[in-house]
């Protein structure tokens, strides 16, 4: 590998490239699904593929292919310099990357069991037994159980003398519930939303997870919330969020605009801008004072730990909302330096065949104080919530509409009745400013976001947010027509 | 890009290995580029070669599959044995798994070269007169310009064989002022058909006429859709109903509606792989000729689009609507969808208009509840409110929650012009009209 990323950085340089990039992506997925008994999908992909990223005269042009010849390397990066060259008859200021980034280094996920090395029969027999305990609830109409297994490996080379190597593992899976009738389709999931709770380790969190033990409650679960009671309409009310959808919320109305490329419009014709622009970095009270939000790269299981971005630029932490403020933003190495500071590593790529672009890595709300038991006794009124079901969010990340699987009315400091067809929507600084209560570590869990598009041609990011259950006051719930 | 005969030599390749059992191949390969602006200046600047062969392998009734996008034969045997592999580990399914017979299709000739081989230069050329337009006005000019060719084939052990290439283009700016913005977007199989520099100037005309948006209550209000806006429509009952498998599982909006009419008279919805006004392709990832479903016809619910394995367990045949390998366990869905155009026009329906909006496009739309397809979603690039038969002021961008089938259900006027949108994720096409709906549930109002 070293000798392509070496041809094709001193083809750039020699051709007049006064940055190059090259990465080289080999991606092994195994993905199993039952549905309603039967094996719905059983799948392994193998591929592999290059991109090579120039930086000419102060313009960008990428190319790619999955061809991994020498001369497929001279013609990619051949074309990523025409590219370059067509960039520049419609040029602004040049771009500048700051610091110089020469990592060297090998990183891999920790795992304990190497998800690849179970067999597809212990996997199909977990997935089978978690389809046939929803299978004993009545009124279920459709189930799915399903896990996917992914390695990543990387190989990283820039021409400022970065080489760095990676190994990321991931293990995601889960289970959904449909139940239909009364007029109604109800859905549950487990552990997460969508039936896909997905963290950067092996095999050990699936078996911590375990999918049959919870099937028949998320089955049951289901078929309640068929008769269940509307959750009540157009109330302004107290909200707990549930972890699984706060981390949700982390991720549209903090992960999203804190990205500092939709800030400087690069975003705008498709994802969208941000109201988080930078007058008010330092000096706009995003949250209230309970409200401390990170950016991290380092923490275990996160769908954003990494060794390094896909700019060579070394995992890190920085704070995004710090007691309430706003002060930091996701950057890459040329967005930070348009600001006057250096990256935080968060240029990430979906493949071998796609540019870096702003990503979120782990986006989370710090813990707070509060069990979550003492949390819901401390409330006279509200409703409690939790499971995304549905998300939209406006393109500056101001207006937003959740609605989730499941919720409870809260009476007198107690979970009531149960609710269905929950929703709550509000504006981003309002809602976080409303924030009065976060749970304690005790209840604070990773979660995954596989499936967060963004960039032209689209990207499929995964991403990571750590999340303990909240209060939040004066809230509008119950949005349904 | 493989050509139709290096793409045979290279399922026989495949099937060749399977021995005497089973299996299909399927081939996609593209070679696309994408010249990206932001801030009236070429940001990002991409192309991409690839090709993922994917083989479902049967052993009786098991069946496992494997994908790779690498070509030597080492690969191939390593794709056919994990394939292999897999569909001996899983246990039998009792449904009908059999390989569809070589079916007759008819190709649809939607390659043009100069799409397919469309230079970096001429695109940024393209995009350079929008941003000098955008310049002129004191606004800001993002958006996309991607050409490319695309290929798909697919071959199995009964003697299918079929394959398709096709040129795609797209072009779509958003221009934004420091209060508004404007959209424009086309898509079109022949880059020459796609009117640049038209879309850029009605993107800024939006954008030039929305400075200084006003807050409106949000409220039950008339609409005029643009095609724009009527796509998302369109393809969110696509996504939630127009598939054999959710009506199956009794979670699509046509359930408690078949054969009844559930919207105004005017309204027809159809799926036709074979019509070149889309973006074609004549038969689907099974290899089974596209038929024409009518959906929609005259406001009546017709029925879904089905696959084999959905449709066998309905007691219907194929419509020819499986789905590419990677989304198959969704079920059949509408690929090539048009909705019916009318006999009005924007300006028509703005000047029989006495109170409404006329908005550009929906935004982040959601499935808030599925038995009425009610989606929630914000207004983009455009709204405007129209008093006494004109527009009267731009409004800042609201929220709504609603039914779409019953937001159907009142349609007062549809475009004569139908638009082409192919989309980001999965490459649906739909070709639409404008629209003017009586009533509309808007929920929120954003900052």
């Amino acid at each position: 590998m070293k000798e392509l990323l070496s041809r094709a950085l001193n083809l750039a340089q020699l051709r007049g490239a006064q940055y190059a990039d090259m990465r080289i992506v080999e991606n092994r997925t195994q993905s199993l699904a039952v549905k309603n008994g039967v094996v719905d999908s059983l799948n392994f992909s193998d591929t592999i593929g290059f991109g090579v990223r120039v930086l000419v005269d102060g313009v960008w042009g990428f190319a790619s292919s999955q061809n991994l010849t020498p001369d497929e390397v001279d013609r990619v990066t051949g074309l990523a310099l025409k590219i370059a060259q067509a960039s520049a008859l419609v040029s602004g200021e040049k771009v500048q990357l700051g610091p110089a980034v020469s990592s060297q280094g090998v990183y891999s996920t920790p795992i304990a069991i190497d998800p690849f090395s179970v067999t597809l029969e212990e996997k199909l027999a977990i997935l089978l037994a978690a389809d046939g305990e929803m299978a004993k609830v009545q009124g279920v109409r459709a189930r799915r159980s399903n896990m996917a297994f992914i390695c990543e490996h990387k190989w990283f080379a820039n021409t400022e003398g970065a080489f760095i190597e990676q190994t990321i593992y991931e293990t995601g899976g889960g289970l959904v519930a449909t139940a239909v009738g009364n007029g109604e389709v109800q859905t549950r999931s487990y552990p997460a939303a969508f039936g896909r709770q997905q963290q950067t380790a092996g095999w050990e969190v699936m078996q911590k997870w375990d999918l049959p033990g919870n099937a028949q409650r998320i089955a049951s679960e289901s078929v309640a919330l068929l008769t269940a009671d509307a959750c009540p309409a157009g109330l302004t009310t107290t909200l707990i969020l549930g972890g699984d959808q706060l981390a949700l919320q982390i991720h549209e109305s903090c992960g999203h605009p804190t990205e500092l490329d939709r800030v400087f419009g690069s975003e705008a014709a498709y994802a969208g801008t941000s109201f988080l622009t930078t007058e008010k970095l330092d000096n706009f009270r995003y949250g209230s004072n309970i409200v401390n939000l990170t950016a991290d790269s380092v923490r275990p299981l996160g769908l954003g730990t990494f060794g390094w971005d896909d700019e060579g630029v070394p995992a890190t932490s920085s704070p995004l909302v710090k007691e309430g403020l706003f002060v930091g933003y996701l950057m890459s190495r040329e967005t930070a330096s348009q600001l006057g500071r250096t990256s935080n590593a968060c240029m990430r790529a979906s493949g071998w065949n796609r540019i870096p672009i702003v990503r979120m890595v782990n986006v989370s709300l710090e813990p707070g104080d509060w069990k979550l038991e003492d949390l819901i006794a401390s409330t006279d009124d509200g409703v409690y919530m939790e499971t995304n079901r549905s998300w939209s969010i406006d393109d500056k990340r101001y207006n937003f509409q959740f609605g989730t699987e499941m919720g409870y009315e809260i009476k007198n400091g107690k979970l009531g009745r149960m609710l269905r067809n929950c929703t709550y929507t509000g504006i981003t600084p309002e809602f976080w400013n409303s924030c009065d209560a976060i749970c304690n570590a005790d209840h604070w869990v990773m979660w995954g976001t596989p499936n967060c598009g963004k960039g032209q041609p689209s990207q499929v990011a995964h991403t990571g947010h750590g999340a303990a259950p909240a209060r939040f006051r004066n809230v509008k719930v119950g949005v349904l027509k | 890009m493989l050509g139709q005969i290096e793409a045979q030599k290279l399922c026989q390749k495949v099937l060749a290995r399977c021995g005497s059992d089973p299996a299909e191949v399927v081939v996609m390969a593209q070679d696309s580029a994408l010249t990206r602006f932001a801030n009236n200046i070429i940001h990002q600047n991409v192309a991409e070669t690839n090709a993922l062969i994917t083989v479902r392998y049967h052993i009786g009734k098991r069946v496992g599959s494997a994908t790779t996008n690498r070509m030597d034969n080492a690969a191939l045997d390593e794709l056919v044995e994990q394939a292999r592999q897999n569909a001996s580990a899983s246990p039998e399914d009792p449904n009908d798994l059999d390989l569809p017979e070589p079916a007759a299709y008819t190709p649809v000739p939607c390659f043009d070269e100069n799409t397919a081989e469309m230079e970096p230069a001429e695109r940024a050329k393209a995009v350079g007169i929008v941003c000098r337009l955008a310049t002129e006005k004191k606004l800001n000019a993002s958006g996309a310009f991607s050409t490319g060719a695309e290929e798909v084939v697919v071959a199995n052990s009964r003697g299918v064989f079929a394959y398709h290439a096709a040129s795609t283009a797209d072009f779509q700016t958003v221009v934004m002022g420091s209060d508004s913005s404007g959209r424009a977007h086309l898509s079109n199989w022949r880059a020459a058909d796609l009117p640049v520099e038209a879309l850029g100037s009605a993107a800024i005309e939006k954008a030039d006429r929305g400075r200084a948006p006003r807050k409106i209550e949000p409220g039950e209000y008339t609409i005029i859709l643009d095609p724009s806006a009527t796509q998302d429509l369109v393809d969110m009952l696509n996504f939630y109903g127009m598939g054999a498998q959710a009506v199956l599982e009794g979670r699509s909006w046509m359930n408690s509606r078949m054969g009844q009419k559930a919207m105004s008279e005017t309204v027809n919805i159809w799926d036709d792989g074979n019509d070149l006004r889309g973006a074609p392709i004549p038969f689907d990832f099974e290899g089974v000729p596209k038929q024409r479903v009518d959906i929609v016809k005259d406001g009546v619910v017709m029925g879904p689009v089905y696959d084999r394995y959905v449709g066998q367990k309905m007691g219907k045949a194929s419509t020819g609507h499986a789905m590419p390998p990677d989304f198959r366990n969704m079920g059949p869905l509408a690929l090539n969808l048009f909705m019916a155009g009318g006999d009005s026009s924007v300006e028509e329906m703005i000047r029989s208009t006495e109170k409404g909006l006329y908005i550009t496009r929906f935004w982040y739309t959601r499935l808030v509840h599925p038995t009425d397809c009610v989606v929630t979603g914000m207004t983009r690039d455009g709204v405007f409110m129209v008093e006494n038969g004109q527009i009267a002021y731009p409004v800042k961008n609201l929220r709504f929650t609603q039914s779409y089938v019953e937001a159907l259900a009142h349609v007062e006027a549809i475009g004569r012009e139908t638009h082409l949108f192919v989309s980001e994720y999965g490459g649906i096409s739909t070709r639409v009209p404008a629209i003017k709906l009586a009533k509309f549930n808007f929920t929120g109002s954003t900052v």
